[in-house]
């Protein structure tokens, strides 16, 4: 099928793209990497009357150091973040979780701002955005404004961006040098984590000293799983204690239901693929 | 709206609807036929060509995100009558049945040999994760992508799509005949 009829502008500048969405109204989509719309227009799931492309504005795209963060432009692509190098030393849970991401051709077009923007309860960058304290740079007409990931998801595939507010930046708190692994559960090639676990660890010794994880599809919006952070701080970095942090991994979640998995089974994936999450990202 | 777009060598300047596909536009326009449209759900792959370098699935790029940019399409590959090495190694391991997936596993197979020149099994199982066969069960496409690597060494990467000595003067779809509108 082909979509049905729109207009379409290609802005150069975020000012411009901005405006084009307010003068547009609430039947307008802003195309980002067109990998999650572009489906959907084509079987018609969706109909805007009119599409801004973000694809010719070249400041959206990028990694860059800003003191203690690094700033991601929301256009950069999955296959230039699985291999920017600062990503690579001080934000590797966020390339562990890209690596897993569709496939490749997707993975050329597809960006960082666009999945977060798209906030697919079973999209692959959400929970790493939440793990590493992530904050969403929006701009509007009103200016640039600031969310933290913890406030930005909302529900379903919504997010507190405002119908006229396009994600502009990510910063990244850095965890430099902290190992990281993303792990994925799904059926087959391709399709979408039914439950996937992200976490990072900061080691002193033997010593686990700091642990970020979160969890993807264990609710309408990514889940920081806050009882295992507070259960592997202090202990020794051995499996019977990545063990028993990961028994609290599913507390507080409320994941749907789907044709894939019951709650119980869920839960379960959660506390198995946190203990594996944790013990990859130390080994590795 | 007006585009401009290198197709396998050739530059062409065309009218679309800003809702025309990619790959609807290569084969409706141009009369690209050898890039095939295999799913309505992005998940098959049969539809890869190559943006400014790159793999994408053309069903998912619109062909007015394509103006100003540079596409190869499995048509441009062959240079002087003979098959790029991808194709050959196909060719020569059997690595089709029904041929339908074809143009898109070579075409990824191209990018997937950019990127790792000698790639082991499992990345070319990993590297084409987003092509579908329904007929080979992948074994002799893995067999013939390292086949190809093997004959492709050093190197072939994005030079060896180019089509040498191609007609680069601006021509427009209908001056080059071959498919609708």
């Amino acid at each position: 099928m082909i979509p049905a009829p729109f207009d379409y502008v290609a802005p150069s500048t975020v000012d411009d793209a901005v405006r084009a969405l307010a003068d547009a109204g609430e039947d307008a989509k802003v195309l980002a990497g067109g990998q999650s719309l572009l489906p959907v227009l084509r079987v018609r799931l969706a109909a805007p009357t009119k599409i801004i492309d973000l694809g010719k504005i070249a400041e959206l795209r990028g990694v860059r150091e800003e003191g203690d963060h690094l700033v991601i432009g929301s256009m950069t692509t999955h296959y230039d973040v699985q291999r920017d190098s600062l990503i690579a030393e001080h934000a590797a849970l966020l390339a562990r979780a890209t690596d897993t991401v569709a496939d490749p051709q997707v993975r050329h077009r597809g960006t960082f701002g666009g999945s977060i923007a798209h906030a697919d309860p079973a999209g692959d960058l959400l929970a790493p955005a939440l793990a590493l304290d992530c904050e969403m740079v929006i701009q509007g007409m009103d200016g640039r404004r600031t969310v933290a990931a913890a406030d930005f998801f909302e529900d379903f595939f919504t997010t507190s961006l405002a119908p006229d507010e396009i994600l502009v930046e990510v910063r990244v708190p850095k965890h430099t040098g902290w190992p990281a692994h993303y792990e994925k559960f799904n059926r087959v090639a391709q399709a979408w984590s039914m439950v996937a676990v992200a976490a990072t660890v900061r080691t002193d010794g033997d010593t686990i000293a700091e642990a970020r994880v979160a969890l993807t599809n264990m609710s309408a919006v990514p889940v920081r799983a806050r009882g295992v952070e507070e259960a592997l701080v202090g202990q020794p970095a051995t499996a019977e204690a990545i063990r028993a942090a990961a028994e609290h991994a599913a507390e507080g979640t409320n994941p749907t239901v789907d044709a894939n998995a019951d709650v119980e089974y869920r839960q379960h994936l959660a506390r198995v693929l946190t203990g594996r999450a944790i013990s990859a990202a130390m080994a590795g | 709206m007006r585009i401009t777009v290198t197709v396998d060598g050739t530059s062409y300047t065309d009218d679309v609807e800003p809702r025309t596909l990619l790959v609807h536009y290569l084969r409706e326009r141009l009369g690209k036929v050898g890039t095939v449209v295999g799913c309505d759900t992005s998940n098959c792959g049969a539809c890869t060509v190559h943006l400014d370098g790159h793999s994408v699935k053309s069903c998912s790029v619109l062909a007015v995100q394509a103006d100003g940019s540079e596409v190869t399409t499995i048509e441009g590959l062959a240079r002087d009558g003979q098959l790029h090495p991808v194709q050959q190694a196909f060719h020569d391991n059997h690595a089709l049945q029904c041929g339908f997936c074809t143009p898109g596993m070579i075409m990824q197979s191209i990018d997937l040999l950019a990127d790792n020149p000698d790639p082991d099994e499992h990345a070319v199982r990993e590297g084409l994760e987003g092509n579908l066969c329904r007929c080979t069960g992948y074994q002799n496409i893995v067999k013939a992508v390292r086949d190809a690597a093997h004959h492709m060494r050093p190197g072939a990467g994005p030079e060896a799509e180019r089509v040498a000595g191609a007609d680069t003067g601006s021509r427009t779809a209908s001056s080059v005949g071959g498919g609708g509108e």
